[in-house]
């Protein structure tokens, strides 16, 4: 193994929390970074002839490799783990930019209640009405506090919506539902295509709020606080799985890295996989010496570093701390230990596909170009008669339909899935189809974990991660009630024809939910329940910093991008103002 | 080296002007040109001819349109089995297998070049069948992996670009009036609520030339 000369600071990921705060500090200190990104390097705009469906969109070329290293899923300890073989039901990125160049670009805030979800819910509902084995947690930060974090996060990526709640007051047209805003968004909202409109006079005719979906694929052409100039949405329909033909969804490769690449301070090094994070002990604390990674000519490096940043995606973030043994592994037996608890993954699908008898020239739209509402979210509504607590977004969005993927959606009534039968209905129904997407929080229970699985190893050899788990009943009689919802929704906007959702079983590693896995390494105010401080230090090694959703203590509704970017820059607030002055735990 | 195999499709055999994707060239060939021969890269003739049928029955020529023979869903298939994808080198192929329960996702060894090898042969003569015999005999098999691969590819091979060997003269995306990578739809997107929008087709070759490079992954080693 070779030993590099020492740098100030190692980032271990160059997707959008890793380069957030490779800029942050490259523009505030002085400090030498070196940005360790294990995928293939890519350029601000490096997109534009590759809108082909079927190799993005279908044979996922922009996502992890899952022949090198996936992970094992098992519902319950009593079953053996087999590895997901494909990835299907989430889709991590890799190369610079990571996750962030193929991401879908809504970009809401979460509501204020959620960061106080367990102090909250037992206020309000006391204890039976939590659900069994229910680890529900405070995140030790506030909406208050980090909502200048989020009016940044906005700016630097642009977002296009519209202010339902501007300092207290309530605006017609946004969420009344959201936390007080201390800005407008930076950009006006997107165009609304015939779908999107369909929707909103619907909601609104069942006395709902829909508002336009935050959006990072900018409506309009945007300068932001950086210098940074990117171009205005143009509807192509190639946003999620792709990146951005002419760069107005914000990606890192286009917000940031043309900032980096002025700064002299901070170097990115691709196709280097970072195996172990190196530690000891300096009196009762523990202390990171730096990271071994191994480069693209497959050479094992030590790279030594005063300052930790490990910022990959957020499964990886459990992983590494599990492989280079820093902290104490969850056991659900005991319930001690931190490290791996709170595995969470969003509870997303469609709740209603609605078929009509118009035309929606459904090739037109973007990512976000669409509505939301919050009616049914977070504790926004009565649960008092409902078997459940919290709850989730509905969204209709007309993200650009490619035919391969949405070629063949046929109204229950028809039975055949082949044949000239089958055919004719998915002709006629092709372009007359649309959905009502749900989108809910997933709670955290002390039966959903991560650890090393026994069985199966990656390319190096070392062990893959190990899921336990499966969906609850609060999750299941919420989907019930979500999917009751989603037909009323699609009924009212006309539709001659509705399928419901199937409801929700056991957890499908086979069916695309939403990249928003979460957990393992979360926040919080006590190390006894936590692995991180609230200014995401490790609580035991206070010279290593962990950014990403592996920090959220449960899953919320609404994507987590917006919220990471806002915990990164109130992260890179801490590191600058407090940790480089007096190096040492940032919490108590 | 196999000796190099072809799939000979005649005109006559189903009438009229066909469009068939070869070496990625819209190929017309009028009804009275006898055959034309197609050099394939996985499949045997024999193979390649079962596949033709059977996705030919799956997405039919019929009243309602053209269908898999017209686009070509057969050459789709045999450039994606020859390519990576085939060989599953993106599928994480590490042992042991066990089998498992449907949400873990498939755990076969078999990659999709085996696959399609081992379930033609219990096909034998399908081309040869009548259509009612032939759907008969996929219908034995509708509830498996092969059959489940035969009909996603189908599918694939119907509306990817033409760059890749199916959707020959974009005939799949002209049945759906799916215009391809448009590059811009701002000036349409918020319009012609109500009303069928439907600019003309064009690929990625139409759109950035046939000179521009593009890497597409069943030419990938």
């Amino acid at each position: 193994m070779k030993t590099l000369p020492r740098t100030d600071v190692v980032i271990i990921g160059g997707g959008w929390t890793g380069l957030l705060m490779a800029k942050e500090l490259g523009a505030r200190t002085h400090l030498s970074v070196v940005v360790l990104e294990r995928g293939a390097p890519r350029e601000p705009h490096g997109y534009f002839t590759d809108m082909d469906e079927l190799d993005y969109a279908i044979r996922l070329r922009m996502m992890q490799d899952s022949s090198l290293e996936t992970v094992t899923l098992r519902h319950h300890p009593k079953q053996r783990a087999l590895p997901i073989r494909q990835f299907a039901s989430f889709l991590p990125g890799t190369g610079t930019g990571g996750a962030g160049e193929h991401w879908q670009g809504w970009s809401p805030r979460f509501p204020p209640d959620f960061f106080e979800l367990r102090t909250r819910t037992l206020e309000k509902y006391g204890t039976q009405r939590l659900p069994e084995d229910c680890d529900i947690r405070d995140w030790g930060v506030t909406y208050d506090e980090l909502e200048p974090c989020y009016a940044r996060a906005e700016n630097l990526m642009g977002v296009s919506g519209k202010a339902g709640n501007l300092k207290g007051k309530i605006s017609p047209g946004g969420d009344p539902f959201e936390g007080p805003r201390s800005t407008e968004y930076p950009t006006p909202p997107m165009k609304m295509p015939h779908l999107a409109e369909m929707f909103r006079d619907a909601a609104q005719s069942l006395g709902l709020h829909p508002f336009p979906i935050p959006a990072a694929t900018i409506s309009t052409a945007y300068t932001n606080p950086d210098g940074v100039h990117r171009l205005g949405c143009v509807y192509c329909g190639f946003c999620e799985r792709f990146g951005c033909m002419i760069g107005s969804k914000s990606q890192p490769t286009n917000t940031l890295l043309p900032v980096i690449a002025k700064q002299k301070s901070v170097s990115i090094r691709a196709r280097s996989s970072v195996r172990r994070i190196l530690h000891d002990q300096i009196g009762n604390q523990g202390h990171a010496r730096g990271v071994v990674y191994v480069d693209s000519a497959g050479q094992e490096m030590f790279q030594p570093a005063d300052l930790v940043i490990l910022a990959s995606w957020t499964l990886n973030n459990t992983r590494l701390l599990l492989l280079s043994e820093i902290g104490q592994p969850y056991d659900p037996l005991t319930r001690k230990g931190t490290l791996g608890r709170n595995l969470t993954h969003q509870v997303s699908f469609g709740a209603a596909t609605v078929f009509f008898d118009t035309p929606l020239n459904r090739f037109m739209g973007a990512g976000s170009s669409g509505l939301m509402l919050s009616d049914f979210d977070a504790d926004n509504f009565d649960h008092e008669k409902l078997g459940f607590l919290r709850g989730g977004k509905f969204l209709v969005v007309a993200s650009g339909a490619r035919p391969i993927a949405s070629f063949g959606v046929v109204p229950s009534s028809v039975k055949a899935r082949w044949g000239s039968e089958w055919k004719k209905a998915a002709l006629r129904h092709y372009d007359q189809t649309g959905g009502v997407v749900f989108s809910g929080e997933h709670l955290a229970y002390t039966s959903n974990f991560m650890d090393l699985d026994p069985t199966y190893k990656d390319h190096f050899g070392d062990p893959l991660l190990r899921f336990t788990l499966n969906w609850q009943d609060n999750e299941r009689r919420m989907a019930e009630f979500a999917g009751a919802r989603g037909l009323e929704m699609g009924r009212a906007m006309g539709a001659v024809e509705t399928s419901p959702f199937a409801g929700l079983q056991n957890y499908d590693s086979t069916r695309y939910q939403s990249t928003h896995i979460q957990g393992g390494t979360i926040m919080g105010a006590s190390p006894e329940h936590s692995v991180l401080n609230p200014w995401l230090q490790h609580w035991g090694v206070p010279n290593l910093f962990v950014l990403g959703a592996s920090s959220f203590p449960q899953n919320p509704s609404g994507n987590p991008t917006l919220t990471i970017l806002a915990q990164t820059y109130r992260t890179a607030d801490t590191i600058v103002e407090r940790y480089l002055k007096r190096p040492g735990p940032m919490a108590e | 080296m196999r000796r190099r195999q072809f799939l000979v499709l005649s005109a006559a055999s189903i009438g009229g002007v066909l469009v068939y994707s070869f070496d990625r060239q819209a190929f017309r060939l009028p009804a009275e040109d006898r055959s034309v021969r197609i050099p394939l890269r996985f499949f045997t003739q024999d193979e390649a001819m079962i596949v033709a049928a059977a996705s030919s029955r799956i997405f039919p020529s019929d009243e309602s349109g053209p269908g898999a023979r017209e686009a070509g869903v057969v050459v789709y298939i045999d450039r994606q089995l020859a390519g990576p994808y085939g060989r599953d080198r993106y599928r994480y192929t590490t042992g042991p297998f066990d089998e498992g329960v449907p949400e873990q996702g498939y755990q076969g060894e078999t990659n999709p070049r085996q696959t399609y090898r081992d379930s033609l042969k219990n096909l034998a003569g399908f081309e040869r069948l009548s259509p009612a015999e032939q759907d008969e005999a996929l219908a034995k098999v509708e509830d498996t992996y092969f059959f489940r691969l035969l009909r996603a590819h189908t599918i694939e091979g119907m509306f990817c670009d033409p760059i890749h060997g199916g959707n020959a003269g974009m005939i799949g995306w002209q049945l759906i009036g799916y215009p391809g990578p448009r590059m811009s739809n701002l000036k349409d997107v918020d319009q012609h609520f109500g009303e069928a929008f439907r600019p003309k087709p064009a690929s990625l070759q139409d759109i950035f030339g046939k000179d521009t490079k593009l890497s597409i992954s069943e030419d990938e080693k």
